[in-house]
């Protein structure tokens, strides 16, 4: 239904005004060699744009378990450190955290001693997936936390340590909980992704602005790259959908 | 030494400032059965909870076949596969089939094979009368069915003890006996028990000794047949008395 709705008002918009002076869409015109270039250059960001979210989704999967265990510990201690990172790292806009790992992390690498560049690859990625990881900690720590108490107990009562009860009674179940929402934050690290552009990074925003600088048409050429961060938020939207089914139908 | 299943110490515990386990003393030897009665909100879990360390008590000494439950978590893991403990809500593994819910324990905690693991799971299913439910998810069993389950899984960890918090409660009336039947058969082969539980048809039949909790206290123990027969105390009078109404 929201998709109808949204093919529709982007139709109306670029039919109802291409008669104008306002659009020009002879510069993204698939039918003219100039224009097919175009459309060439922006899409060839979708690579870097759909790697960099991958990367950064797998790693904020991992650090989101890493972050959201000692939350659920019985020691106020292990809770504190979980509050901590939580309410910190969701609390800093993207930007910001992005010109820290970039532009500062390297710099605390080399007063360690340590020679590590961050390549804007690089630093795209570590910052999506910290920023992420908030998120997906939260996610991990609900879902976990929906489970009964009395199946961690039962659990050890059998003789399972900390992590056998985590691997093979706690995560099993929960993970229908934890599964949809985490494939929902795929879709906030794609967007964010657009941020990359800022450091460099030759993704899809970054290709819109360098054809604007040459093309003059910020209009269609911005038109163009919603329209793409819309294909693809729409196929993960999509695949998250079929996962909820999933999930769903399985239920006992 | 060896005697002696489990010893409680002048035991302590508090709930922040609600002090919910006061100077409990209790004795359980080798092969003994115990059933733990008393009103609701006396205890009667707390105490079961502490014996397998789920829950840390603050004062006093628990030991655990000679082995004292400290702070340190190391002889717990020990404890824990060798204490079953049955549940009141059964808490069987519901992803998992019957046969994975028994043989989970024996294979990552005691290492068994699978094929070792499935014999003794089948023996013990065999045992509690539900030989052919392997398969099945535990949703798709009966509340009876479900809590025999339970106890074939704790079986299979071969326990010292079996530890059980009012196996019955949840279950419709006419499934109470096909559970009590199990437990009874279990005491006749020896097995050290202690028991929460409101039935005194099974306290008369099995207990070697009763204890009756009230308020986080001890109040009284004694042979089933001085306990029933002649209470000393008021509250276990009134206690007795409300529940042998029916
Ligand atoms: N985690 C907890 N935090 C705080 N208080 C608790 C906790 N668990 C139990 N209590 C309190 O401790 C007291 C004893 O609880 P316990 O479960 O041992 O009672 P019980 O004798 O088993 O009662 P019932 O017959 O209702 O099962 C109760 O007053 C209960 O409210
Ligand atoms: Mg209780």
């Amino acid at each position: 239904m929201t998709r109808i709705f949204l093919s529709l008002s982007v139709l109306l918009v670029l039919t109802g005004c291409s008669s104008s002076q306002t659009w020009g869409w002879y510069v993204v015109n698939p039918m003219t060699a100039s224009g097919w270039v175009n459309i060439k250059f922006l899409i060839s960001g979708m690579g870097d744009t759909i790697l960099i979210s991958l990367i950064a989704a797998t790693i904020s999967i991992l650090l989101g378990l890493l972050v959201a265990l000692p939350g659920l510990s019985d020691k106020r201690g292990w809770r504190i450190v979980n509050r901590v990172y939580v309410e910190l790292v969701r609390s800093i806009p993207l930007l910001p955290m992005l010109f820290w790992v970039f532009y500062g992390l390297p710099l605390i690498f080399r007063s360690m001693g340590l020679d590590i560049p961050i390549d804007p690859f690089w630093g795209a990625i570590i910052t999506l997936a910290l920023s992420d990881s908030a998120f997906t900690a939260e996610i991990y720590r609900a879902g976990i936390q929906s489970i009964a108490k009395g199946q961690a107990e039962a659990a050890q009562t059998v003789g399972l340590n900390y992590a056998q009860t985590m691997r093979y009674v706690i995560l099993p179940q929960a993970i229908r909980r934890i599964l949809p929402p985490l494939a929902n934050q795929f879709i906030y690290i794609v967007k964010m992704s657009a941020f990359a552009s800022v450091i460099g990074m030759q993704e899809l925003t970054r290709r819109a602005n360098e054809l604007v600088v040459t093309e003059y048409r910020p209009l269609e050429i911005y038109t163009l790259l919603i329209l793409e961060y819309l294909v693809l938020v729409l196929i993960i939207s999509a695949g998250v959908r079929w996962l909820e089914r999933r999930m769903g139908s399985d239920e006992r | 030494m060896s005697d002696t299943a489990i010893e409680l110490v002048s035991v302590n515990k508090w709930y922040d400032k609600f002090h919910v386990l006061k100077d409990i003393n209790l004795t359980v030897k080798s092969g003994e059965k115990v059933v733990i009665c008393g009103p609701s909100g006396s205890g009667k879990s707390t105490v079961v909870r502490c014996i397998n360390k789920l829950e840390p008590h603050q004062q006093g000494v628990i030991r655990v076949n000679g082995i004292e439950l400290g702070n340190d978590p190391k002889p717990v893991a020990e404890i824990q596969g060798d204490v079953g403990m049955v549940f009141q809500q059964f808490n069987l593994f519901p992803h998992l089939s019957v046969l994975d819910n028994l043989t989970l324990g024996p294979m990552k905690a005691r290492g068994l094979s699978k094929a070792q693991a499935e014999e003794k799971a089948r023996h013990y299913l065999a045992r509690v009368r539900i030989p052919d439910q392997a398969d099945k998810r535990p949703g798709q069993l009966s509340g009876g069915q479900q809590q025999r389950v339970a106890i074939a899984r704790s079986l299979c960890m071969e326990p010292k003890i079996l530890l059980f918090d009012e196996p019955t409660s949840a279950l419709d009336p006419e499934m109470i006996s096909e559970v009590l039947d199990v437990m009874v058969s279990l005491a006749e082969d020896g097995m050290t028990m202690v028991v929460v539980t409101h039935e005194m048809g099974f306290a008369r039949k099995v207990a070697d000794n009763m204890v009756f909790m009230d308020a986080g206290e001890i109040v009284e123990t004694g042979t089933p047949e001085h306990f029933f027969t002649n209470p000393q105390s008021e509250r276990c009078k009134t206690f007795l008395s409300q529940i042998l109404q029916h």
